[in-house]
């Protein structure tokens, strides 16, 4: 230990990255910039050709290798042909199971989990294990368990498409619970109640005014989660025979398989917006207001 | 009750007055654990009681159930004349400064003392104005739009105690505000504190383990042990006729030495002390000693001198008596000074002391 001490650079001359044989540091925690480049590009490798031939699918003029933006062009100019129907009911579904199942979510978590920790904190064993319940189970095994319950589902709320957010909530639960868990941790949410309603804030006041907005990274974070995982579903929505994005766009490419491919491109590429705006909201430095 | 509310929904109220606050009686189990077991507690308007007791006597507790925070299980608390024990927290028109920084990190310092007029819907203007001028009273002018994570420890309980009192509260209730900062600051907060809660008059409860705060701040200071008052008294009072070996013990520094009760005063070597306190049967008992009522004698008891440290306006010297090797401390003057291995003679001033069996 002591002796360690003695050869370790001063902190000002240590680089923030080491910089490939350069690092100064005996035993650097990170790995050598060769090692992470070869690991980076291996990866990135790895997840990039299938989106690159994906991508050079849909500008693909015909067999005979030539280029062309007429698929692209297509999609915006409204001249779609059949496929566009259940193209378009598949992402109007998606969207609006989408919307259902955050708000479900965010209605069923954010209480629940803001009520536990001030009221029975040893409840949250229990709460966390029952939301991480989902990713254990298969896809398939849910759909077993919840065809009866939505026979049920649908002789109360009709079979509109938006029910299946029913089932999207337990599917997202694993996520939202983690990202709003992390954000929990980090508010002392007893000490800022208790201000609060010393300061006499109604409970109302309380949740809206401060706990809310401590808890906006995390709210975000798992609405954002939860979009993405809804718009990528396809084995439940499949099982079930309803029509969503993703099972409408099975469809779609057996007619033109063209079309599909764009829907998949645009649709990668949202998510991929997602993530950063993900990324953006749990690293936004506050600043002060004046 | 009505006059209560009153007062908490009235926009503007700048000056209520200060309250008495009685709490009589009052009961609070967790489970099968007691922390309160009938503590009943006066303050006088405009009075500061620091409430002192070790860790775990239950001085949080007796706060938290007059703030609202803890339902108690019996007992009635009243803030000039009004039962408020049945109020829920945000009625009870009482500000809390807290052990562990309280800010709300999404608002900025004016925002956060602004937060309690919010609630009691007084107008933009004015709370902006009251903010203000309560933040430059604890000493923050131009930190108005920091954030919590851009100020010190220090200056965020400033910002706490100026939203605490903003609106002018009747009664201020303070759980070891100073406990997590560092000694210089603890003393600069302190005399804020006192200064502030003078010039308010307001009726101030101010919880703490540390006893040289409770006598520095304190009206009258309320000894708390196992859940009950065990004495309550100004400073002096507490200091010089401690009720109980365990007020002696907790408030300032006590020599335990070896003795006996004889015909029900104190003996120990070979000087007598009036029993201070409920009285003991014959037999061996502990005496608690201030260092002031010990001296150097010529002839006294033997004793060799073990350290010696300078304080300031005084002394205190260490010194292992012969006979038996208990160590005793001796307050004297400064400019006496003695060295490890001196052989001395100590001798007792015979004050009252305190006593338990031994
Ligand atoms: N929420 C609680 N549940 C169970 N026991 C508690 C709770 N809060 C406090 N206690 C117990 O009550 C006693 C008094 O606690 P407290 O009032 O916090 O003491 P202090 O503030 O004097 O250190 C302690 O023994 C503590 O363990
Ligand atoms: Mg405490």
């Amino acid at each position: 230990m002591t002796s360690t001490h003695h050869t370790t650079t001063p902190p000002a001359l240590v680089p923030k990255a080491p910089r490939g044989r350069q690092s100064t540091r005996p035993a650097s925690v990170s790995p050598r910039r060769t090692t992470r480049v070869i690991i980076l590009s291996a990866t990135a490798l790895f997840l990039g050709t299938p989106i690159a031939a994906l991508v050079g699918f849909t500008i693909r003029g015909g067999l005979d290798g030539g280029l062309t933006a007429d698929h692209w062009l297509g999609l915006f100019s409204g001249d779609l042909g059949a496929a566009a129907k259940p193209l378009a009911a598949g992402v109007q579904n998606s969207l609006v199971l989408a919307l259902v199942t955050v708000a479900l979510m965010l209605v069923l978590l954010v209480p629940t989990m803001v009520l536990v920790r001030l009221h029975v904190p040893r409840w949250e064993k229990v709460i966390e294990f029952v939301c991480l319940l989902p990713l254990t189970i298969p896809a398939v095994a849910l759909v077993v368990g919840l065809a009866p319950v939505f026979r049920v589902v649908a002789q109360i709320f009709g079979s509109s498409s938006w029910t299946l957010a029913f089932a999207y909530v337990i599917l997202v639960l694993p996520f939202s619970y983690r990202a709003i868990h992390a954000n929990l941790m980090a508010v002392d949410v007893p000490t800022l109640t208790q201000a609060a309603r010393s300061l006499g804030a109604s409970w109302f006041h309380v949740l809206w005014d401060v706990i809310l907005p401590n808890l906006r990274r995390g709210i975000l974070a798992a609405s954002f989660i939860s979009i993405a995982a809804v718009l990528g579903e396809f084995t439940i929505a499949s099982l079930l025979s309803r029509t969503n994005l993703q099972t409408s766009l099975v469809l779609v490419a057996k007619q033109d398989p063209y079309l599909s491919n764009i829907v998949v491109v645009l649709s990668l590429v949202f998510a991929l917006i997602l993530l950063i705006v993900i990324g953006r909201v749990g690293n936004q430095p506050r600043r002060s207001r004046s | 009750m009505t006059a209560l509310v009153d007062t908490i929904d009235s926009p503007t109220s700048p000056e209520t007055g200060s309250a008495t606050v009685e709490l009589t009686d009052v009961v609070k189990h967790y489970g099968q654990m007691q922390a309160l077991r009938g503590f009943s507690l006066t303050l006088a308007p405009g009075e500061l009681v620091a409430l002192l007791g070790p860790s775990g006597c239950g001085k949080t507790t007796a706060l938290r159930s007059l703030a609202g925070l803890e339902p108690v299980t019996s007992g009635v608390m009243t803030v000039a004349g009004a039962d408020v024990s049945h109020l829920p927290i945000n009625k009870r028109d009482m500000g809390m400064v807290f052990q562990s920084y309280s800010l709300f990190p999404h608002m900025t310092a004016q925002e956060n003392v602004e937060f309690g007029l919010r609630m009691r819907k007084v107008p933009a203007d004015q709370r902006r104005e009251r903010a203000r001028g309560m933040l430059a009273e604890v000493g923050l002018e131009g930190l108005e739009h920091r954030f919590a994570h851009q100020m010190s420890g220090g200056q965020q309980q400033r910002v706490a105690l100026a939203r605490a009192l903003v609106t002018r509260p009747r009664v201020l209730l303070l759980d070891e505000p100073l406990s997590a900062l560092d000694a210089k600051v603890r003393v600069e907060l302190r005399d804020l504190i006192r200064r502030i809660q003078t010039d308010l008059k307001i009726t101030t409860l101010f919880v703490t383990h540390d006893q040289e705060e409770a006598l520095a701040m304190a009206d009258r200071v309320a000894v708390m042990n196992n859940g009950v008052i065990e004495q309550i008294g100004t400073p002096e009072e507490l200091y010089s006729r401690p009720r109980s070996a365990f007020v002696a013990d907790f408030v300032g520094l006590s020599n335990k030495l070896p003795g006996s009760i004889v015909g029900g005063v104190i003996r120990a070597y070979r000087a007598t002390f009036d029993l201070l306190g409920a009285p003991l049967d014959d037999g061996a008992v502990i005496a608690y000693v201030r260092p002031e009522d010990v001296e150097f004698a010529d002839n006294g008891v033997p004793a060799v001198v073990v350290t010696s440290s300078f304080l300031g306006a005084h002394r205190h010297t260490v010194v292992r008596v012969v006979e038996d090797g208990v160590l005793v401390t001796i307050q004297h003057a400064a400019n006496d000074a003695k060295s490890p291995g001196d052989r001395v003679g100590i001798a007792f001033s015979g004050r009252p002391a305190c006593a338990t069996p031994a």
